[in-house]
C-alpha cells in the first residue's frame, strides 16, 4: 500500500513529445514507471521512449488502460490539456506545467471534479512512492522506500527534508508536491485523510510556506482527526509582507499567512514545526517514530 | 499586475459600469484646467499603485482654481508608500447618498470565484471582515458561471448592499458586468470601495482598482500595455527578462538559490544562525549558467552586500551548469566578496570538481552554509 500510487499505476504523459515531457518520461521510466503512453494532440502514431503516442486523452485511456495522467504540456495549452483529460477515464491528473491562467486552472478543476478525477498540482514536482512509482520531476535517487508520508507545496525544499529523512534511515511511503500555484486540485486537507488511512504510513511531515490559509485548516484537521504523528515546516518566516516569493500562492496578504502565524496555528494544534531543516529529523524522534529502514 | 485608477474607470465605462467623468493630470496647471471645464467642487486624487492614498494625503476635494493649483502642487510633491506620484485624475465631487463595498477574486480555498459586498463602503474590507464578518456578504460562483451570472442572483446578492430596491437594482446590473469584466480580462481583483448612490438616486462607482492575473497577460496584450514601467520595481522587471525570481532585502548576506520554497528556507536559515538575508533569488528549475552570471550581476549592485551563499540541490537543475554559471561570473567580476557554496544533487561530483582550486568556501549542508557565510562579514 502507498498514497494514490504504487508498482501497478498506468501512466500516461500528456506532452510526451515535448523537450521536458520526452526527457521526464525517460527519467519515470528509468525508475520503473510503467508508461503506457503520451498524448499530443497531431502527433498520434508517433513512438518516444517506446511508448505509443495519441491524439486525445480518451483514445490513450481506451488503449492503454491507463489511470494516471502527468501533464507537462506548456501554460498556454494545459487548458485544452487538463480539459481533454477530465472525461477521458483516468482516476489522477498530475499538473506539473507552471504559469497556468489562474481562471484556467479553476475551470479544468471544475471540469476534473466533475468526473470524478483527482487534480494534482498545477506548478508541481508530482509524486513518488519510492521504489515502486514516479510521477514527476524529482530527482529519484533521495528517496528510499520506507513508512514517512510527506505533502509539500514546495519542490526543492521537499527534496531537500526527503534527502534528510533518507539520510537519518526515514524511508517514505510517498511524498507529494502539492504545487506553488494559488488554486491547486488537492490541498494539505484533501491528502492527510489518505495518509491517515494508508496501513504503510507512520507519520507525515507537511512543508508549507506563507499565502493562503491551506496550513492553517490541515492543522484543525489534523487535531481532530488523526491519530498519527504529523511534523510541519513553514517556508518564508524571513518573507516581507506583499511581495510574491517565486511562487505565485506564495505571498503574505494579511496578518493570518505570514510563517509565523501559520507556526503558531500549527504548534497550537499539536504539530511541532521545524525551524531548521534538519529539526525534521529530530522532531519525528521525539514524536516516538523511529527510522523503518 | 496592477494598473492605475483611470485606466481601471476606462475598463470600467468600457464595460457598462457607470463612473463619473474623469480627466488624468501631470501638473498642478493641468488639473486647474480640467477643474474648470467640470466646475467645482473636483476631487484630485493621487495615481500610485498603493492602497491607503486617502490617509497618505493623496485625496483633496477642492471649490476653486487656487486651491486646486496649491492642492495639485501639494499631492504631486507625495511620495506614498514608496511610489512618487507622477498622475492625477480630477472628477467631479459626489454627493453621496449611502456607500457599499464590492469586489469579486477568486478564493483560494473554495477554488471558485466569489463577489465579496458590504453596506458600508470606504472601509478597509480586511478589518471589516475580521471585527465585524456579519457585515459582509459572500457570493461564490464557479468559474464558468461568472460570465453569466442570472439576475436573481445578482439582486439578491445587491440587496445586501443596498436596502432601497431601486439602488439594489442597479447595483445587481453592476455585480453582472464585473463578472464579465473579470473572466474576459483574466483579472485577479475588480474592486468598487465606494460603490455609491449618489443624491439623485444614482449608483456609480466612485473608485475603480483592477489587478490582472500575471499568468494570463500572454493572451491580453492590450492589458500589458496599461503596464506603468515606473511603477514596477526595476529589479524584478530586470530579474523576469533573465528568467530569474528577485526580491531586494536590507540584510548583507545574498543568496543564490534553485526554487522558491528552498529559497525561503535559505533566507530563514540564515537568521535563524543570526545573519540578515540581502535578498530573495530563484535561479529557477533549468540551469543555464548565463543565468548564474545575471543573478551574481544583480547581487553585487548592492553595496550592503558582503557574502553570497550559493545553495543548489540539484533536480531538474544540474550541478556542473552550476559550476560553470560561477566559473564565468568569477571572470566577470573579479573582485567580489567572499562565496559559499553548498552543491548538492544531479553531477554534483563534476559540478564540484569544477569549482576546484577556485576561492569558494564549501559546505556541506545548508545551516553549515548558512553559520559559515555569517561568520565570513555577514553577522547582522
Amino acid at each position: 500500500m502507498s498514497v494514490l500510487i504504487d508498482a501497478n499505476a498506468r501512466v500516461l504523459v500528456q506532452g510526451i513529445t515535448g523537450r521536458d515531457g520526452s526527457f521526464h518520461t525517460q527519467q519515470m521510466i528509468d525508475y520503473g514507471t510503467r508508461i503506457v503512453g503520451g498524448v499530443t494532440p497531431g502527433k498520434g502514431g508517433q513512438t518516444v521512449c517506446g511508448a505509443p503516442v495519441f491524439n486525445t486523452m480518451r483514445e490513450a485511456v481506451v488503449a492503454t488502460g491507463a489511470d494516471v495522467s502527468v501533464m507537462y504540456v506548456p501554460a498556454p495549452f494545459a487548458r485544452n490539456a487538463m480539459l481533454d483529460a477530465a472525461p477521458s477515464g483516468i482516476r489522477l491528473l498530475v499538473a506539473i506545467t507552471e504559469g497556468i491562467p489562474t481562471l484556467d486552472a479553476l475551470e479544468a478543476y471544475e471540469e476534473l471534479v466533475t468526473h470524478g478525477v483527482r487534480l494534482l498540482g498545477p506548478n508541481c514536482p508530482g509524486l513518488i512512492t519510492p521504489g515502486a512509482c514516479k510521477v514527476g520531476i524529482m530527482p529519484g535517487f533521495i528517496h528510499a522506500p520506507g513508512r514517512i508520508g510527506v505533502i509539500s507545496r514546495s519542490g526543492t525544499l521537499t527534496y531537500e527534508i526527503v534527502k534528510e529523512l533518507t539520510d537519518a534511515g526515514y524511508g517514505q511511503s510517498t511524498c507529494i508536491g502539492i504545487g506553488g500555484d494559488p488554486i491547486i486540485g488537492s490541498s494539505f486537507l484533501d491528502l492527510l485523510p489518505l495518509f491517515q488511512a494508508d496501513p504503510d504510513t507512520d507519520a507525515v511531515v507537511m512543508v508549507g510556506e506563507i499565502g493562503g490559509n491551506d496550513e492553517v485548516v490541515a492543522a484543525a484537521y489534523v487535531q481532530a482527526h488523526m491519530t498519527k504523528p504529523v511534523v510541519g515546516f513553514m517556508a518564508g518566516l524571513t518573507a516581507p509582507p506583499g511581495r510574491r516569493m517565486g511562487h505565485a500562492g506564495a505571498i503574505v496578504g494579511g496578518e493570518d499567512d505570514t510563517a509565523a502565524a501559520k507556526t503558531a496555528r500549527l504548534e497550537a494544534a499539536g504539530i511541532p514545526v521545524a525551524k531548521l531543516i534538519s529539526d525534521v529529523v529530530r522532531l519525528l524522534r521525539a514524536r516516538g517514530v523511529e527510522p523503518s529502514r | 499586475m496592477k494598473i492605475h485608477e483611470f485606466q481601471a474607470r476606462d475598463l470600467f465605462r468600457e464595460y457598462g459600469i457607470p463612473v463619473p467623468p474623469h480627466a488624468v493630470a501631470h501638473a498642478p496647471e493641468e488639473a486647474v484646467r480640467a477643474a474648470e471645464t467640470f466646475g467645482y467642487p473636483v476631487a484630485l486624487k493621487a495615481q500610485v499603485h498603493s492602497g491607503g492614498r486617502g490617509k497618505a494625503g493623496g485625496v483633496a476635494i477642492v471649490r476653486n482654481a487656487e486651491q486646486t493649483e496649491t492642492e495639485a502642487a501639494r499631492i504631486f510633491g507625495l511620495v506614498i508608500k514608496g511610489f512618487p506620484v507622477r498622475t492625477l485624475i480630477v472628477t467631479p465631487a459626489s454627493s453621496i447618498a449611502q456607500e457599499a463595498y464590492l469586489s469579486v477574486l477568486v478564493d483560494r480555498s473554495a477554488r471558485k470565484a466569489v463577489f465579496i459586498g458590504c453596506n458600508e463602503g470606504g472601509v478597509e474590507i480586511e478589518v471589516t471582515a475580521r471585527q465585524t464578518p456579519e457585515k459582509i456578504a459572500r457570493l461564490e460562483i464557479p468559474v464558468r458561471r461568472l460570465a453569466a451570472l442570472t439576475p436573481e442572483d445578482c439582486l439578491s446578492f445587491a440587496s445586501c448592499l443596498f436596502a432601497d430596491p431601486a439602488h439594489a437594482a442597479q447595483a445587481a446590473a453592476i455585480v453582472a458586468k464585473m463578472g464579465s469584466l473579470f473572466v474576459e480580462k483574466d483579472c485577479s481583483l475588480v474592486e468598487i470601495n465606494p460603490l455609491i448612490a449618489d443624491a439623485d438616486g444614482r449608483v456609480v462607482a466612485l473608485d475603480a482598482k483592477v489587478a490582472f492575473d500575471d499568468n494570463a497577460l500572454f493572451r491580453h496584450p492590450e492589458s500589458l500595455s496599461l503596464r506603468d514601467m515606473e511603477s514596477e520595481d526595476g529589479d524584478e522587471l530586470e530579474a523576469k527578462g533573465e528568467g530569474l525570481s528577485f526580491i531586494r532585502l536590507t540584510g548583507s548576506i545574498a543568496c543564490m538559490v534553485n526554487g522558491a520554497g528552498l529559497a525561503m528556507a535559505t533566507m530563514d536559515t540564515i537568521k535563524h544562525v543570526g545573519g540578515d538575508p540581502a535578498n530573495f533569488l530563484d535561479v529557477g528549475g533549468s540551469s543555464n549558467p548565463h543565468k548564474v552570471v545575471a543573478a551574481f550581476r544583480m547581487i553585487l549592485r548592492d553595496p550592503n552586500v558582503k557574502v553570497i551563499l550559493i545553495n543548489i540541490f540539484g533536480g531538474i537543475t544540474r550541478c556542473d551548469d552550476i559550476a560553470r554559471g560561477i566559473l564565468s561570473s568569477l571572470e566577470n567580476f573579479p573582485a567580489s566578496v567572499p562565496i559559499v557554496i553548498r552543491l548538492v544533487g544531479t553531477n554534483q561530483e563534476e559540478g564540484r570538481r569544477l569549482l576546484e582550486g577556485t576561492r569558494l568556501s564549501f559546505a556541506k549542508t545548508l545551516e553549515e552554509g548558512a553559520a559559515l557565510a555569517t561568520k565570513l562579514g555577514g553577522a547582522a
